[in-house]
Parts: structure tokens; sequence; C-alpha cells
């Protein structure tokens, strides 16, 4: 360090510490709530710590179906969204990593404008093609099927442009000496750029879990039929403050577990979070 | 680029089919669709549709609740953006200069980045709803006129705080990540010069860190733009009077519950134009950042 600045480093702390108390709090405030019962939620201000009703909201929630959303369970929606963020996350790595290797191991007619293609895709996003994309859904049936809250999300030029600019940094020479070895395509992606592109892979993969299980837009207009909610959208639903009976430690529990799962793969797989965030932007 | 590449001529067209052919289905007809909808006006009962040109483009940007969404999405995506990247920016200032614990810092301001737009709203909800926010309860005692379900100010700083929380996450990373490349030696040299931190920060610092503040801008914006419809539908539906209706949650009124087709397809069009035109700054600049080094 350049100053010996005991006072300054003191208060970055105390920066530091108010930061993480404002970062944190709104979701220790909900988590405190999900263990108190509907009467004390009601009744503000709320206490700092949790309370005892923990075992029995969670059991509640994860064990007894909840009436607002139709009868259907959190296990139910925990699976919807589940399988919404791993089939976006793989569905885009994989046809993303296919047209990158397409793109840049192969010369044949019409290659820039396939990635010109792929690349415009960018400056569309679902917001602004709400409505006929929705018309395409019902045209082909996809409407409350998990291969319509996936396929419409699952193009990816961010993941193309990524695997792109990995691929072109691989020697030619390397190519060439497999080539040479009498390995054909398929099999230099399989034994020399997959275990390559490993790290990349596991970078765009939390990055694009987290993608897949927050969305709220799409899986809102997909989905009629309670059963296909995700966790999100189903809370969303639960919330309701014109309603006398809505059962708020119910409805805490559910953010609970709607935030848990992604969070969790954040911190876990921080190393891989910051570096598929920082180079997938770039 | 390598120069040795594969000979075959059909297996390239076969890797790319998938890709492809999502993009045809779900993005570019749809696209089409929108721009031909965009031109074409519906009577009420859907039984004719007349082409009207340029008719609906007019109509909407004439439109008063049109031009009011338009200044709300701006006043919503630049208090959010200021706000998070200003907390951003003090935060990595911050962790830059301790010593001691700076991974376990980073590990708890990261973790907004995984709540969903709509739960981050909610949450924000809790805390601050008339009904049983405990925070609400304790503006009331302190004898404010608390009301963020009726009161279009106070909603509309409600779903800003609740934006700006769950994009400070993704500031702070790139900050951090800024901050770190900028070469010891030269703060080094401006402090044996006599600079104080104040001055440095300002001669040497900001001025390293502009090109990637300039690059959050966009980004925050193309995220208040159209990720934080979530929050908006979460936390307060567009209202109360449309105090908080941006531009896209409009199109989904207007289309999903007005039924107005042409008119939603004009205005998502307009959104096209504004995606299109903050991507190729974007790209512009990230060209540019490659001379910065």
């Amino acid at each position: 360090m350049i100053e010996r600045d005991a006072a300054g480093r003191a208060l970055a702390h105390l920066v530091l510490i108010v930061g993480v108390l404002i970062v944190a709090f709104p979701i220790w405030y909900t988590f405190v709530a999900s263990t108190q019962s509907v009467e004390t939620i009601l009744r503000p201000p709320l206490p700092l710590v949790p309370g005892g009703e923990f075992a029995e909201n969670y059991g509640n929630a994860i064990f007894g179906g909840m009436s607002r959303i139709g009868g259907v369970g959190v296990g139910t929606l925990l699976f919807n969204s589940t399988v919404m963020a791993l089939g976006i996350a793989l569905g885009k790595i994989v046809i993303s990593l296919l047209s990158a290797f397409a793109i840049v191991f192969f010369r044949f007619p019409f290659r820039m404008a396939c990635f010109w293609m792929i690349f415009i895709t960018l400056m569309l996003p679902v917001e602004v093609r709400i409505m006929p994309t929705y018309k395409v859904m019902v045209d082909l049936g996809l409407i409350d099927t998990y291969a319509g809250l996936i396929l419409p999300l699952v193009a990816s030029a961010t993941a193309t442009l990524l695997f792109r600019q990995f691929f072109m940094t691989i020697p030619a020479e390397l190519v060439e000496a497999a080539r040479i070895d009498g390995a054909g395509p398929l099999r230099f992606l399989r034994d020399i750029l997959l275990p390559l592109s490993k790290t990349n892979i596991a970078a765009l993969f939390v990055i694009l879990f987290i993608y897949g299980w927050t969305q709220y837009l799409w899986p809102l207009l997909v989905t009629n039929d309670n059963r296909m909610n995700t966790i999100v959208i189903a809370l969303k639903k639960m919330v309701s403050f014109a309603d006398a009976d809505t059962p708020w430690d119910m409805v805490m529990v559910t953010a609970i577990l709607a935030i848990a799962p992604p969070v969790l793969i954040v911190v876990l797989m921080q190393r891989w979070f910051v570096r598929g965030l920082v180079e997938s932007e770039k | 680029m390598p120069k040795a590449v594969f000979p075959n001529r059909l297996l390239p067209y076969l890797l790319l089919s998938p890709q492809i052919a999502v993009t045809l289905v779900f993005f570019y007809w749809p696209a089409v669709q929108a721009l031909w909808q965009s031109m074409l006006r519906e009577d009420p009962f859907g039984l004719k549709t007349t082409f009207v040109g340029l008719q609906n483009f007019s109509n909407v940007l004439a439109d008063p609740a049109w031009l009011n969404a338009a200044w709300t999405t701006v006043v919503f995506s630049v208090s959010t953006s200021v706000l998070s990247m200003g907390t951003a920016l003090l935060l990595a200032t911050a962790a830059e200069k301790v010593l001691t614990g700076k991974a376990f810092y980073r590990t708890l301001l990261i973790w907004p980045y995984a709540v969903a737009p709509a739960v981050a709203g909610l949450l924000w909800l809790f805390m601050f709803n008339p009904a049983m926010g405990t925070f609400a309860y304790m503006l009331r005692d302190a004898g404010l006129a608390w009301d963020p379900l009726l009161d279009g100010d106070q909603a509309m700083g409600l779903v800003v705080v609740a934006a700006a929380w769950k994009q400070i996450s993704y500031n702070f990373l790139f900050f951090v990540a800024a901050l770190q490349s900028i070469p010891r030696s030269l703060l080094e040299a401006a402090a044996i010069d006599g600079a104080r931190s104040g001055k440095r920060f300002r001669t040497i610092v900001f001025p390293l860190i502009a090109p990637t503040s300039f690059f959050l801008l966009v980004v925050n914006t193309v995220y208040a733009f159209f990720d934080t419809f979530g929050i908006i539908d979460a936390v307060t539906a567009g209202g109360p009077a449309r105090a908080t209706e941006t531009l896209v949650y409009k199109v989904y009124t207007d289309g999903f519950v007005n039924l107005d087709l042409g008119s939603s397809a004009a205005q998502s069009v307009i959104l096209m134009a504004i995606v299109i035109a903050l991507t190729a700054v974007q790209f512009r600049y990230v060209e540019r950042r490659v001379h910065y080094g």
C-alpha cells in the first residue's frame, strides 16, 4: 500500500460492512419472516432474529400442497424451474459450441452470413417480440410444455461469440497435427476441443443457469396450467395484498426456496461465475 | 483464425442447423411478423384487417400515454444506473483498500445477482408495503405518509431501489476488475509526487476506469429497459396511475391486456430500434477499448 493509512482502511471496512448489510438485509428479512407465524408477520415490526416456526413452515411448504396456486406443491415448482434452467443452460452451450466449431474450423458458402444471423439475435430480446413469438408458440402447440419454456430462449449469440473467440486462439498446428494423425472433425471436437473448453463451459454454465432460473416474462406468457409454473411465477401469483387470507408464512418460505438454488450456485462456483460474467460480456 | 480447416462440405451446415433453426423460428419469423403487424390495423372485432402504413407509429409517437411511459423509462433507467453504479464504485474502491477479508466481502456482495428480478422486487415490497412491512411501519411512525401502492413517486422510488440493489453485484465485480488493472507504479509515482488519495482518484483512477464505467452505463441501461419487467410487474404492475409504466411494460399491457395488436407491434419495433442503437454503441466501445489496453 502506498500510505500507511490505518484510518482510511478502517473507513473502507466500515463502508464494506454497511454495504454488505444493505445487500444482505432484504434476504435476511425474508428468511426471518419465513420462520414466523402469519400473525407475527402481519404485526410489524418484525423481529430481527428467526422465530420458532422454521420446521413447521418449511415442512408445510414442502410436503403439503399450497391451496393458493391450485394445490401444486413447492417440489413441482422447484422441479419446473430446474428443468427450465438446466435446459436453457445446457441447450445454449451445446448449440453454441457446435455453431462456433462450424464457423471457425470449416470454410463453406454463407459462413459469415450464418455468423451474422446468430449475432443479430443479440438485438432481439424476448421483450420486443412478445406477441408474435407467443403466436408461434400457440401455432406449434408448445403452450404449457417444457419445450415451450426452453426452446425460444435457447439461441445464444453471446455464447457463440465466446466460443468463437476461444477457438480462434487455438494454434493451427494443433489442428494440422490432429489431421495428420487421422482425426476427423468430430474426433477433434471430442478429444481436443472439449477438454480445452472445460473452464469456459463451467463459467458459461453458471451464468446461463441463473439466466434461465430468473426468467419471468416468458414463463408468465407460455404457462397457463399451474402445474407448469416456475417457482418465481408461482411466488408472484401467491402475493396479494388485497386478499386478507394470503398465507404470508408460505409466501416467505417460497421466496427463500426461489432464491436459494441460484444463490448457492453463485457462491459455490464463485470462481467460474466471476470469470463467466466478466468474459461473456467482453 | 486457424489456417488448417477441415474439408467437409455438409458437416458444417449440420453443426449449425440447430442454432439456425431456433433463430429462424423464434427470432426472425416473429420479428418479421412484428414489423408486418406494426403496419396493420384490426377492427375492434378482429374481423377486418387493413394496411395502414406508418399510421400506427405516428399514433404511438403522438400518444400522451406512450410519451409518459418513455419519460418514466428514462427517469427509471437513469436513477437505477446512477444509484447502482455509484454504490458499486464506492464498495469496489473500499474493497481495493482493505488488506484482509476481501474474499469474504466479495462473497457477501455478489449474491443479489442470482436473485430473480421479480423476487428482488417482492423482497423490497415485503419490507416496505403498508400492510405489514417493518420499514413502512417505521416510516409511518416517523410521521411520513408512506404508501407506495397509492403514491406514484414512492412507488417509483421502491422499484428503483429494488432494481439497483439487484444490479450492485454485477457493477461491483466489473469495477473491482477495472481497479485491479490499474498499474501500481502509476499510483506510486503520483504518491511520491505528493498527490493525496483524493487527487489520485480524480486524475489517475477515474480516467482509467472511464471505459469500464461507460460500458457499465450501457449494460445498466439495457438492464433497466428490458430485464426489469419482473420487478415492475411484481411490485407495482405499472401503477399507481401509470407512474411506473415503462415502455416494455406498456408493450405487454397493450398487447395482452388491451389487445391492441397494431399499436403493441409498433411499440415493439420502436424498442427494437432502441436495442439496436444501444448494442451498436456497446460494440463500438468494445473495439475502442482494445486501444486502451
